[in-house]
This record gives C-alpha cells, sequence and structure tokens, in this order.
C-alpha cells in the first residue's frame, strides 16, 4: 500500500531529533487520529550564491509520534525545508510532500497535512520571538493549527508533563 | 529467501494439509448439489450430513441444531436479526458487551435504527463482562444477550457458564460468538447454558467461506436470506460442502490436539508476555493476564504507533496486528480497547500477537530480539519518549 519512497524514508528517516538551541520549533497535532509531531529549525545566512545573505533554514530536525506516512511525511519535509528562505518554505504544501514520496493512500493524506503544518509552526515561532513582521495569511494558518494543537494537547498532556519532568531533572 | 514469520493466527490460519486433502474430492469429483436426488447430490448430501454430525458432537448439540453459513459475521448477523425479528412480539431489547467483534456491534447498530433498543455492557479493566451487570440489565422485553466467548483482540475469555445461567434463569435467550474460542477450549452447549452459538473454520485451520450457527432445538429465527429453502430453511443457498466438509475435519483436529496444542501456545504466548514486558520499559498487556486464549497476547507499548510498528516488524519479516487508530479504515482506533478505558494514544501503541499450530521457538525467540529494537527505534522518532 505504500510506495517504496515512503518505506525508504520511514525506515531510515533523514534528520530525525532534537536541536539543542533551535530558533524555532513547531509542535503540530492531528485531531483525525491523535498523532503529533515536532519540529525543530536553525536560521541563518544562506551560504548558496544565489541566496547569498538571505536569511534560510539551515538546519531543521523532527520528532514524530504517528504512522509510517507520519514519520516518512516528516522525513520528506526535512528533506525539502532544508535551505530554503521562509517564503519558499511556506509554500510547501501536501501536494509537493505526498508527490516527493510518490504518492500516499488517500487515507494517508492527512499525515503529509501535519508535516507542512509544523513547518509553518516553527517558522511563526520564529517570527514572533524575534518580533518580526508576520503577514496574515501566516498569521491565519497559525490560529488554524493552535486550535487543532489544543485539541491534541489536551489528550496528550500526561506524556507531554512527563517528558518535561524527565527534561527538568537533568 | 526472507524469513517471513506468521504471528496473525487471530486473523485468519492456514489450511492443515490434512483438511485440504479431505476437502479436494468435493470440488470436482463429488461435487454435486446436495438438494440434488441422483447419486452425485446424494454423495453430496452424505457428506454435508457427516460433517454436521461431527461438528455437533463436538460442542455436545444435536446435529439439526448446526446451521452451516458463510461466515462467523453471517453467523452473528443470523443469530441477532434471526432472533430479534423473531421476537418482536415478545420484545425489543438485546443485550450486548462492549467488546464484542465489529459484526456483532454493528449488526446491533442496525437493530437500534430498527427500533430495536441495544444495551452496551461495559467491561473492566481486564476486558471482562461482570455476570451481574447482565443480570441487572435485563428488563422483562429483554429478548437476547449476547456475548464473545473469546475476544478476538485481547483474548479475553468471559464468563459464559455464568452468564448463560443467568439468561436461562431470566428466560431470556443467549447467543455467544465463539469464533475464536471454538477448537480451543471445551464447549458444550448444554453444560454452558447456550442458546445459540456462533464459530468459523478459518480460524482452526479450516478453509474460508464456512462457519456454523448452533440454534437450540425449539429456538426460531427469522431468516436473512430466502431462496431454496437449504439449512431448515434458515439459511437458504446451495451449500459450500468442499468448505464444509474442510471445516468438519479441521474441527475434529483442533479437538484431537487441544490439550497438547493449549499447553504449548500457552508456554510460548507466557514467555513473550513476559521476556517483552521485562526487557521493554512502559510497555502493558493488554486484557486479563490468565483468563485468556492461549494464543494470544496483546501488548501496549508507551510512545510509540502500532502502524509503524507493524511496518518495522513486517520489514524484519514479522506478521501481527494493531488495533490503533492510523492503521483503521476510519482511523479510529479498537473499541475494544477503548472499552477497556485506554486512551487513544495508549491505543496506538498495541499490538496483536497471535500464535497458532505452526509457530517454533526459535519464531518466538526471534520476535522477542527484534520487537524491543523496533520499539526503541521509533521511540528515537518520538517527542514522547524519554
Ligand atoms: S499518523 Fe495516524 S494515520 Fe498517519
Amino acid at each position: 500500500m505504500y510506495s517504496e519512497d515512503v518505506i525508504k524514508h520511514f525506515r531510515n528517516p533523514h534528520n530525525m531529533g532534537k536541536i539543542k538551541k533551535p530558533d524555532g520549533i513547531g509542535k503540530v497535532g492531528n485531531i483525525i487520529c491523535g498523532d503529533v509531531m515536532w519540529l525543530y529549525i536553525k536560521v541563518g545566512k544562506s551560504a548558496s550564491r544565489r541566496k547569498k545573505d538571505e536569511e534560510v533554514i539551515i538546519d531543521v530536525k523532527f520528532e514524530t509520534f504517528g504512522c509510517t506516512a507520519a514519520i516518512a511525511t516528516s522525513s520528506m519535509i526535512t528533506d525539502l525545508a532544508k535551505g530554503k528562505t521562509f517564503e519558499e518554505a511556506l509554500k510547501i504544501n501536501k501536494q509537493e510532500i505526498t508527490e516527493s514520496l510518490g504518492g500516499l493512500p488517500p487515507i494517508k493524506v492527512h499525515c503529509s497535512v501535519l508535516a507542512s503544518d509544523a513547518l509553518v509552526e516553527a517558522i511563526y515561532d520564529y517570527l514572533a520571538k524575534n518580533k518580526r513582521p508576520i503577514s496574515k495569511e501566516l498569521e491565519e494558518r497559525h490560529v488554524h493549527i493552535k486550535r487543532e494543537k489544543e485539541i491534541i494537547e489536551e489528550r496528550y498532556k500526561e506524556w507531554v508533563g512527563k517528558q518535561e519532568e524527565v527534561v527538568g531533572e537533568k | 529467501m526472507r524469513k517471513r514469520i506468521y504471528l496473525d493466527y487471530a486473523a485468519t490460519t492456514p489450511v492443515d494439509p490434512a483438511v485440504l486433502v479431505a476437502m479436494r474430492p468435493y470440488f470436482n469429483r463429488d461435487f454435486g448439489n446436495p438438494s440434488s436426488l441422483h447419486s452425485f447430490g446424494q454423495k453430496a448430501k452424505s457428506a454435508l450430513e457427516g460433517s454436521r454430525n461431527v461438528i455437533a458432537g463436538l460442542i455436545g448439540a444435536k446435529s439439526e441444531e448446526i446451521i452451516f453459513t458463510s461466515s462467523a459475521t453471517e453467523s452473528n448477523n443470523l443469530a441477532l436479526k434471526g432472533v430479534a425479528f423473531a421476537n418482536r412480539d415478545k420484545g425489543n431489547h438485546i443485550i450486548i458487551s462492549a467488546i464484542e467483534h465489529d459484526c456483532v456491534l454493528n449488526t446491533a447498530l442496525w437493530l437500534s435504527k430498527q427500533g430495536f433498543e441495544i444495551t452496551q455492557i461495559p467491561v473492566g479493566k481486564d476486558g471482562l463482562v461482570d455476570p451481574e451487570r447482565i443480570e441487572k440489565s435485563i428488563k422483562k422485553d429483554t429478548i437476547l444477550v449476547s456475548v464473545i466467548w473469546g475476544n478476538n483482540e485481547i483474548g479475553t475469555l468471559q464468563p459464559i457458564v455464568e452468564i448463560g445461567r443467568i439468561c436461562r434463569k431470566k428466560n431470556v435467550l443467549f447467543h455467544t460468538d465463539a469464533a475464536q474460542a471454538f477448537g480451543k477450549i471445551p464447549i458444550d452447549v448444554v453444560r454452558d447454558n447456550v442458546d445459540l452459538l456462533t464459530a468459523s473454520s478459518h480460524k482452526i485451520y479450516g478453509p474460508k467461506g464456512a462457519a456454523f450457527l448452533f440454534v437450540k432445538r425449539g429456538i426460531l429465527l427469522t431468516p436473512i436470506l430466502h431462496g431454496g429453502g437449504q439449512e431448515r430453511n434458515l439459511r437458504s443457498s446451495t451449500e459450500n460442502i468442499g468448505s464444509i466438509v474442510g471445516f468438519a475435519i479441521a474441527a475434529e483436529i483442533a479437538d484431537e490436539r487441544m490439550n497438547s496444542e493449549n499447553k504449548k501456545l500457552l508456554m510460548m504466548r507466557d514467555k513473550i508476555i513476559n521476556k517483552i514486558l521485562r526487557k521493554v520499559p512502559d510497555s502493558y498487556l493488554n486484557g486479563h493476564p490468565t483468563k485468556r486464549i492461549s494464543n494470544i497476547a496483546n501488548l501496549r507499548f508507551a510512545f510509540v504507533e502500532g502502524e509503524s510498528m507493524i511496518m518495522e516488524l513486517s520489514a524484519a519479516g514479522i506478521a501481527v496486528s494493531t488495533g490503533s487508530a492510523c492503521s483503521s479504515p476510519k482511523l479510529e482506533p479498537s473499541h475494544v480497547l477503548l472499552a477497556l478505558g485506554l486512551r487513544p494514544e495508549e491505543i496506538h501503541g498495541s499490538v496483536r500477537i497471535s500464535l497458532g499450530r505452526w509457530t517454533t521457538d526459535k519464531e518466538i525467540d526471534y520476535l522477542i530480539e527484534v520487537l524491543p529494537r523496533v520499539v526503541e527505534k521509533l521511540r528515537k522518532i518520538s517527542p514522547f519518549a524519554r
């Protein structure tokens, strides 16, 4: 049922894990089946000549609690986002993610939405933290995603709490 | 070839080679229609009745109390709808448990849309139905109680005898879906106070396409299929003679080997449970630890999702199943695990391992080695794991 590329990314996900001091974090949940994705970005000046001195996503990592498709799309979006300007990154949508993976079963398309939402949120987090202007469109997407996230967080409270406790002990 | 290990026997089983040999002639040599009067038909007819006798004998029933159908789903549909519509003048209340198989649950839901009142009895954290709760829920207009004998997901065995006794006392019909229990535990419909009982062939190394409904003599059912009047007019259709013959042979073999197989499977099952729970932190057993079918273990791992576990295990050659929402066509978590009081995110990490006749110690050891690694790998990806 899954394409070869989906399985490849799922079994060996790219950019998995945390970024120590991230510039932005996107934490999203999927109200359809209850999966969770956290995406970390590091922002910096582009090294490439074409985007010289432009601000781009220089590093990106993810953590996902979800199905094969959720893990594969998480991995794929980190690949797609790396080196992109915010404007470019915000254009990555579920079509692009799904196509890059050689397609997803229809019932799994919502998992790819989770990935693009996480990226939107990470960028939003960075812009907000640094008091940078936020477009009306991005603001609207953020509000919508946040509403879904609140529903999920209510459900996962116990585990998230557990995790923070452990982090605190270290 | 890469190793392939089947640990999903609760989903379906391979046909036993002896069964395959016994049923084969009925597809081309003795292929007659049991309703035909000529020798071809009569040969098939005698095989059909022979199979009926065998199966009736195994559960302490009379031959005419066995109705062959095509599947456990069909048997359950016939039991619930059949009793409901035949008893409409007596009442319209039906009681089921919260952990019935989808085919009982959805039949009951459908009946509720036809004006029947359905009560679902909750189960405890261990997955057991409290017979007292059933007794309390029985009303004047209750016509049927249906409780699954061995649960297909968590394997718990319900106190059927007691529930049966209550139903008898209250004069209410009692049906049990024994699709997972038949062939694995001794069943005597008289001793166990059962009025209707469902069992299926492909769960006990018989072919798919054959099942039966035991209907105690004197109980009236409204048929679902109308036609040539086969199976005492309760299930019109030309009999699937090959599969029925195979079913009867499979049931006989299961009965003969019940003790020795249970002993073997129980040891393997408990080895899996004990070793995995010890090896993997934050792992749990779903369902009652001992009141369960010998071949089913349902385990739960915090912080990871079941569909991805299935895929990782499958890549390692191991076939198991999960109750996670992500793997269901409706993206809903298993209603059985929900009924245990588990939250959807806990259900996410549940895996059902079911063993069978050809499971070997080597396969079990391989699972015990691979599964913890899979959980660990996915926990590294999960935001929640420590
Ligand atoms: S994360 Fe649940 S279906 Fe993909």
